[in-house]
């Protein structure tokens, strides 16, 4: 049975992964991205990580999916030339990409770690509940959770920054795009 | 089911996801990829904690996952300005910091 779910969400997770780098739409690859994250949430559950899976939905496939496609939306399709500054490029990252799969492999399967055979060690009741990740998260992490809502923070500000429409604060016209740009503002 | 199974599946999504990066032009499928990767990363941490019996490594998935929000913010907000510009939003002709 719970060979069954996890090759359910593998395939979903795998599935959702070469959709979107496969898709040639941004949109459609932000809707693989939903499949593959589901999918996460999924492993996660099997995993005993209750908290992470109800935060991968929320977080990822509730708001950062939602920019994703608000962006993709506002900048729409972009076509991708055929040109490659690379002689090859297309065959060779594929190439890259499977020997850096083989390489972790090796190396994670080489490790001689004695539970990577096993289903894990035994766990206590309520391992990755709310609870347990709140008082672990505030008691032993408490440094790195504030440092994290101050990146937040930080965050939202840069964003803020970086998109706004500056109509006065605009830098000088030095380069060839500044022309374009004055008649767009 | 074994937990080599979860790790070598993670090892596997972070070569799709550095496949893609290679691959595309858009910096908006570059940003999906990069997600893909942080994914696969949560996906070892979380088989990880498994394995060991210890909440830590969920704790660090979940700041991982911070880490990806802001990452995606920032990127976005870049890619939003990029295209307010008119600038072509192809990531091998944004390779010069020229402005």
């Amino acid at each position: 049975m719970e060979a069954v779910a996890f090759f359910a969400g593998a395939i979903g997770a795998l599935g959702g992964a070469i959709g979107v780098i496969a898709l040639r739409n941004p949109f459609y690859s932000v809707l693989a991205l939903v499949v593959h994250l589901i999918s996460l949430a999924g492993l996660f559950l099997i995993l005993h990580a209750e908290f992470i899976a109800a935060a991968q939905v929320v977080v990822y496939a509730g708001a950062i999916v939602v920019l994703y496609v608000f962006v993709a939306a506002y900048v729409g399709g972009v076509e991708e030339p055929v040109w490659e500054p690379i002689p090859g490029q297309q065959l060779l990252a594929p190439l890259l990409g499977g020997a850096l799969f083989v390489e972790l492999s090796i190396a994670v399967l080489g490790s001689s770690l004695k539970s990577l055979e096993s289903e894990g060690t035994q766990i206590k009741l309520g391992f990755g509940s709310p609870a347990e990740i709140g008082r672990v998260l505030l008691e032993r992490f408490l440094i790195a959770f504030e440092a994290a809502s101050l990146l937040l923070l930080l965050a939202a500000v840069g964003a803020i920054v970086l998109a706004s429409r500056r109509e006065s604060s605009s830098p000088p016209a030095a380069d060839a795009g500044a022309s374009e740009q004055g008649s767009r503002v | 089911m074994n937990l080599e199974w979860y790790v070598v599946l993670s090892a596997l999504l972070f070569a799709v996801g550095a496949g893609g990066v290679l691959i595309r032009r858009s910096p908006v499928v570059i940003l999906l990829c990069l997600e893909l990767m942080l994914n696969a990363g949560n996906l070892a941490l979380v088989a990880f904690s498994r394995m060991l019996g210890d909440q830590d490594g969920q704790v660090f998935a979940l700041i991982v996952m911070v880490i990806a929000a802001c990452e995606v913010v920032v990127g976005l907000g870049l890619i939003v300005a990029i295209y307010r510009r008119r600038l072509p939003l192809n990531v091998d002709e944004l390779r010069g910091l020229r402005g």
